[in-house]
This record gives C-alpha cells, structure tokens and sequence, in this order.
C-alpha cells in the first residue's frame, strides 16, 4: 500500500532583507491512511513551517509534497490551500466570532443542499459532544468546548487529511489531557489521517502512530513512539526523549497513558 | 543560512493565495494613482523653453517665496500650538481638561477657506470685533483706529495655524499618553522638574510624533487654495489655478505642479522618516502618566491658556457661521434653490466618491495582505503603498495631472463608439462630474485603505486560513468571512472619506463641469466677489457636517488618566 501522504526532501524557505533564509531543510517523511503522525521539537525547529507548506500557506522551494498521488506542492506546482482537501485545527482555533456555533461547523459545506447541510452539522456537533450548542456563539463557550467545535467544523467536509497546529496548548492541564484522547479516540473511530504538531513529547506519544522528532530544520528521526524510546537514531533523539520524559513523570502529566504505553503502533 | 534555489514562476504563491483577479486589480489601482503624475511630466516636457523662462521670471519666485514662508510660519505655528496643548492636558490637571482634551479637535471640522471667510469678515474694519475695540477705546473712525490687515502672509499663517494644529496635537498627544509615563516617572525621581522634563525626556520622545503631525499640517497648507486666495498670499497653489483657469496654459500649470511636487516629496519623507522612529520607539506599552492638580488661579490660566486654540479655531468661525446662517434666514426667509441644488450635487458626489474610494480600498488592503509567514514583501504590499500616496497630491496638482488622462479616455471611448455604434457621445468623463469621484477617489484612497488595512490587521490571520482549508476562495473569504467582521472599519472609512470629498475645495474648481456648483465651490465663489450672502450658509453646512468625523475621533481616543 503506498502512503497518503508523502512529502518528499522538501526545503522551506523565509523572505528576510538577506535573501531567503533556509528553515526546513530536505525533510521526507509519509504517513498511511487512517494513521496519525507528529512533528515533535523545540520551538523554532521548524515544525509548524512544515505544517503550514502542507496546507498550502508557504511555498515550497525544493522537493514536492503529494496526497493521495496529486501533487500538491512543488517548485512549480502549488494547489491552493481551499483545493487541497485538507482541514486543520489551529492553535487559538479561528472559530469565525461572527457565526454561531451550527454555522461555523457549517462553513465548509457551502456545495451541500440545505437538508445535507444541516445533517452534517448535527451529526458532527453529536460526534464532538456538542449537539445542544450549534445556537451559542464561539465566545459563549469554554475553551475545551471551542476546540471540540474547531475539530467538528475542521472534519465536517471530509478531508482527507487533517493537521493539528498544537492544537491543545492553549488549555489547561487537565482539559488537555482529556481532550487529547478524545480527538485521538474521534480521529480512530473516523478513520481520519492526522499531522499533529506539537512541542510537548507527552501529547505526541499519547496520540500518535508516528513521531518525526525535528531540530533545526530537520527531521532527526521518523519512527514509531516504541522505537523511538527503544532504538533512537542518534544522541539527540535518546537525549531529548529521556529529558521530556523525565520533566513529564515528574510534573504528573498524562497519567493515564504514560509515554512508553500510550505508543500504539 | 543562506542557498540559492531555483526561482518560482512569477507570483506563483502569490497568486494561489490571493487570486489573479484581486492582483490585477490593485495594480491597476495604483496606475491610476500614478496616472497623474506621469502626466504632468509629459505636460511640462510639453511646454516650450520659453515658456518655462517666463514662469522662471515672473512668477515661481514670488508663489515660491510665499510658498516656502507660509509652510515655515504654519509649521511653526501648529508645533508650538498642537505640542503645547498635548503636553498641557496630559501633564497638568485643571478644571474642564477632560472637555478640553476632546474639544481641541474640533478646529479639525473647519477647512481652511471657511476659516478664512469667516476671519475676513469677522476682522473686517467695519465689522464686529473692531468695531468693538473702537467703541471700547473711545474711536469713532475706521480711520483713527484699525488692526493689521488680515489679509497678508502673516494673517494666513495664523488662520491656517489655528485650524491645522490639532494634526500634531493628535499625534503628540498619542506620544505622550502612550509613551512616556514611566520614562518621565524616572526621570522625575532622579530629580527633574516638569519643565525640565518635558525639554530632555518628553519633547525629544515626540519628535517623530511632531514630525508626522507637522507633516500632515503642511500638506494641507500646501493643498489649501480658498483661504491663500482670499488672503491675498500668491503660492504656488494659487499660482497653478490661474495659470490654468485664466491663461488656460496647461504646460505652465503643469511646471509649477511639478514644483509643488518637490515640496510633497519633502514633507512624505519628513512623515515616513516619524512614522519609522515612532515605531521603534512604541514598542512598550506603559500607563498613562499622572498629571499635576493646578489649582485656583494656576488652573483657571492654564484652562484659559488650553482654550485660546479652540476658541481662535473653532468657537469664533463656527458661532460666526451660526449668527450670519440665522440672520439671512430670518431675513430672506429660506434659502436659494441654486443653493439647494449645490448641497444635492455635494451629497451626490461625495456619496459616489465614498462608494468607489471604498471598493478601491478594499481591493488594494485585500491584494494587499498574505497567508505566508515567509514572505517579507509581495506585489499586492507594494500596489497599497503607491495606491496611499493620492493623499499627498495637492488638489490643484491632481487635477491638472488628471486634466490629460481623461481627455485620453474620452478620446478612446468616442473613437470605439463612433466605430461601434456610429455615435460620438462627446466628453464622458471631462463633461461630468465623473471626473470629479475619480480626482476624490485617488486623493482620499489613503483615508479608505488605511482604515480597512488596519481593520483587517486586527482579524486573526488564522480566520483565512481557515477559510481557504475549509474549500472557500479568496474572494468568498472576503464576503463571507472579513466583510462582516470589518463592518465597523467600513462606516468609519465612509464616514471619513464621505465628509473630504463634501469639503473637497481645490480639485473641485479645476475638474467640475460648466455650471455645477457643489457647497464649497459656492462659498468659494461667494468669497471671491465678496458678496457675502449664502456663503455662510453653506459653509455652516459644511462644518457641522464636518464635526461628524471629529466626534468619531473624540470618541477613540486614548482615555485621559485622572
């Protein structure tokens, strides 16, 4: 079976006064239908750049990014990002604070008739836990309740890929560990494929199959979570593994599935 | 780390993320911005060696010399005025500051040729005010007794002074409130005195503040024709105007616009050299500084002091508009229906002009932005940066740039439709007041784009991103998503631009067509024979009107600190 996702020695560039500046640097990594990746690393390594050239946000200046076959990037391809079939979650959740819940979720199935429309959104308000809610506006919520809505309207026109752009920092301790497992449990019962993007390597193993650990620009290893625990492919990986791993045991984060359980390959 | 790589095909991201269309568009937008200064150019290259000799010799010095000492009187004028007034409310406590702190606008809502009209008759020998100091000091004659004449160099500079100081005072005022009360808390505990203060920590703070303000004053001084005119001070303005309208030479006319020119490249260097400084420095937001309580008779000089300006500015002009509107009413009984269709042709264009400089707005700020974090500029950034500098064009100096782009127009539109249809409609754009939405369109694009911009600045770039991920193009995100979250930004933009063109003086002589007057070119006329009768009227139209905007400013600005 050849991957959904393929990206492929792709370099990332910056406009700067200098000329461009390199910040991902030949990266591949390809990800199988129904599997949920993570780019994990410090901030700054780059991973959120990746993120934004899949969807389409930033040009690619070598390399090429496919899905499903389609070329979707490369130097002289560049599929705009709403004929991409990709949804994303985005870090502070972009909910249109003009729309209600309904319509928000609604926003992408503008090709839908009305009654399809509205069967969609219930549906997806259902899967999310929200079905009273699609009358309340974004800011009426709590924060755990947007991010539910975020998801639903980012799954509501069926992508075939959808990105997490840290997609739980802006909550607190014991929400995001909830809601870490509830998308994971959402996106598994779907069949949804996932990039998620994250700093924090307890959110990383406890959701997904596949783990890039980045660092200046590069991917230093693309593995399972068990792997990457057990055979690391260099001293940095083993370093900056143990180190988060050691600072989460001892913040007490993520108890129910602890970094080396919460690997399911 | 720096590589080379192979270059995308032009704009490809670009276009993928902004949509050919909205590109295009703002290119062509800025070319008609540009339109009429390359034509002015090609106008004065025109205009034979002798031509240029003659100018060189009779007039330029004169309108040049009056010219650079007006700007020079009016700059300092409004830096003493509107920095004085900024300091006096931040730092000082007194009764009516709070009243005070807004009222200072007002003098905004007056053009400089109302302020003009209404000081020339006020100031008249035999008028109102030195009627009374001759009754008070025991003259009988306007003979025996009467002030300098209002109309020379020094009277402009005071008029256009009084009315244009609230640009530095805004931008000042900004400054200080938002800047300084830390750094002059510091400087205070290391033993300065207030005064001390505002010299060596506060007035060096504002200088880019200054420098923006005085800069904005000096293109509306530059800009200003009715009150030189009625003044009697021959700038360069002036000098366009009668070059064109009583010698029907556009080649002069052209030669002394480019002239103008120089001086507006001077002043939008001065603007953008502030602008880059204040950013630097505003990069921290602090608390507004504590003022010191004035009391007894310190608070009343001081209010009395913060008064002056508004009183010269505004009070005096608009109560005088007031009285003269209320006797010609009482006295006629109505007012004339020329002047009735004057104020329909005002509103009709003005609202024209506030549709199409908003649509234009919108583009060039849409074109204008971008979903990559990478890019550091991209052509859509560069079309809204030359789209804004309509602003500066003098009046007089658009519409002769303008006068050879429309004649080119209407020539192709007769040539296509005679070829076409068999009809040759005649002058489209030069016959109508087409020509007079376009001139407004391109001066007050600025005011529209810098309000949408900045309205789009405060929309999360992630609502986009969102959009286009959830299959809705460009296009469909401006209409579905920013529109409706922009709607404030809009009515502002409107409102803003709505009252310029209504007040719009200058480019309106030279572009409208054979018999239509608008409000301010009645008062114009009005002024100019010295009739005197509906002009007050009109003008009173005018600036109540005008304090719509002023009220709407007022109401955003910073809160004053107790």
């Amino acid at each position: 079976m050849t991957a959904l996702l393929d990206v492929d020695h792709i370099h990332l560039a910056y406009d700067t006064p200098g000329g461009l500046r390199t910040v991902v640097e030949d990266v591949s990594f390809a990800l199988d239908r129904g599997a949920i990746g993570c780019l994990l690393g410090a901030s700054g390594c780059g991973k959120t750049t990746v993120l934004r050239a899949v969807a389409g946000f930033e040009p690619v200046r070598r390399g090429h990014i496919s899905l499903d076959g389609t070329v979707l990037s490369s130097p002289c391809v560049h599929v705009p990002p709403e004929r991409r079939r990709v949804g994303m979650m985005f870090q502070d959740y972009a909910l249109f604070p003009h729309l209600t819940v309904a319509e928000n979720v609604g926003f992408g199935l503008r090709r839908r008739s009305g009654d399809a429309r509205r069967a969609r959104v219930a549906e997806m308000l259902e899967l999310v836990g929200l079905a009273q809610a699609g009358g309340s506006y974004p800011h009426e919520l709590s924060g755990g309740q947007q991010q539910r809505v975020a998801l639903a309207r980012s799954l509501a026109p069926e992508p075939e890929l959808l990105l997490l752009d840290e997609p739980f920092s802006n909550l607190d301790v014991d929400t995001r560990e909830r809601l870490a497992f509830e998308v994971r449990d959402i996106l598994k019962a779907t069949g949804h494929t996932a990039i998620l993007v994250t700093h924090n390597q307890a959110e990383a193993f406890a959701i997904a199959d596949r783990i890039g650990v980045m660092t200046g620009g590069r991917i230093a290893q693309w593995d399972t979570p068990y792997n990457l625990h057990h055979h690391p492919a260099d001293g940095f990986v083993a370093d900056f593994i143990r180190r988060d791993a050691l600072a989460d045991r001892r913040a007490g984060v993520f108890r129910r599935g602890g970094p080396a359980t919460g690997a399911v390959g | 780390m720096n590589r080379r790589f192979p270059s995308l095909p032009f704009g490809l991201a670009a276009r993928a993320e902004n949509g050919a269309g909205w590109l295009l568009l703002a290119v062509l937008i800025a070319l008609a911005v540009l339109a009429p200064v390359a034509s002015l150019a090609w106008a004065a290259a025109g205009g034979s060696l002798a031509h240029w000799s003659h100018l060189a010799a009779f007039v330029l010095p004169q309108a040049l010399a009056n010219t650079a000492l007006l700007l020079i009187g009016v700059g300092v004028l409004v830096t003493l005025l509107g920095t004085g007034a900024a300091w006096l409310v931040t730092a000082y406590d007194f009764p009516t500051r709070r009243m005070l702190s807004w009222a200072l606008l007002l003098p905004l809502a007056v053009p400089t040729y109302i302020v003009a009209f209404a000081y020339l008759d006020l100031l008249h020998p035999i008028g109102p005010v030195q009627t009374a100091i001759r009754a008070l000091l025991g003259y009988d004659s306007p003979r025996a007794f009467r002030l300098p004449d209002l109309r020379s160099l020094g009277g402009a500079v005071l008029v256009l002074g009084f009315v244009l100081y609230p640009y530095v005072y805004l931008s000042t005022r900004a400054m200080f409130m938002t800047q300084a009360a830390s750094l002059l808390e510091a400087a205070r505990t290391l033993g300065a005195g207030r005064l001390e203060v505002f010299r060596r920590v506060a007035l060096p703070l504002a200088r880019p503040a200054i420098a923006v303000g005085v800069s904005l004053a000096l293109l509306e001084t530059l800009n200003d024709i009715g009150a030189s005119e009625f003044l009697g001070v021959q700038t360069l303005t002036v000098s366009v105007y009668t070059t064109w309208v009583t010698r029907s030479d556009l080649a002069g006319a052209a030669q002394i616009a480019l002239t103008m020119l120089v001086f507006v490249l001077a002043l939008i260097l001065l603007e953008r050299h502030g602008r880059r400084r204040q950013r630097y420095a505003n990069t921290q937001r602090m608390r507004p500084m504590q003022p010191q309580r004035l009391r007894g008779a310190a608070g009343v000089g001081a209010a009395a002091l913060g008064w002056l300006p508004v009183l010269a500015g505004f009070v005096a002009p608009a109560g005088y508009l007031v009285v003269e509107t209320a006797k010609r009413l009482h006295r006629v009984g109505g007012v004339s229906d020329a002047l009735i269709a004057g104020a329909f042709n005002t509103v009709g264009i003005a609202a024209a002009a506030t549709l199409l400089t908003l649509a234009a707005g919108l583009a060039v700020a849409w074109a204008g932005r971008t979903l990559r974090e990478s890019a550091r500029r991209h052509p859509g950034r560069a079309c809204a940066r030359i789209a804004s500098l309509g602003y500066a064009l003098p009046g007089t100096v658009l519409a002769i740039g303008l006068l050879g782009p429309l004649a080119l127009v209407d020539d192709a539109l007769n040539t296509v439709l005679s070829a076409v249809a068999g009809i040759a409609p005649g002058l489209i754009l030069m016959g109508s007041s087409l020509a007079l939405v376009l001139a407004y369109t391109i001066r007050f694009l600025a005011v529209s784009a810098g309000a949408i911009e900045a309205g789009l600045a405060r929309v999360p770039a992630s609502l986009e991103q969102a959009s286009r991920l959830l299959g809705e193009s460009a296009g469909g995100t401006l209409r579905r998503v920013h529109l409706p979250l922009l709607k404030p930004a809009l009515a502002a933009a409107a409102l803003l631009v709505f009252v310029d063109a209504m007040k719009e003086l200058p480019a309106t002589l030279l572009l409208r067509p054979m018999n239509f007057d608008t409000l301010a070119t009645w008062l114009y006329a009005e002024a100019a024979r010295g009739t005197y009768e509906e002009g007050a009227v009109a003008a009173l139209a005018i600036v109540a009107t005008g304090l719509l905007p002023v009220i709407l400013l007022a109401r955003t600005q910073p809160k004053t600190g107790h």
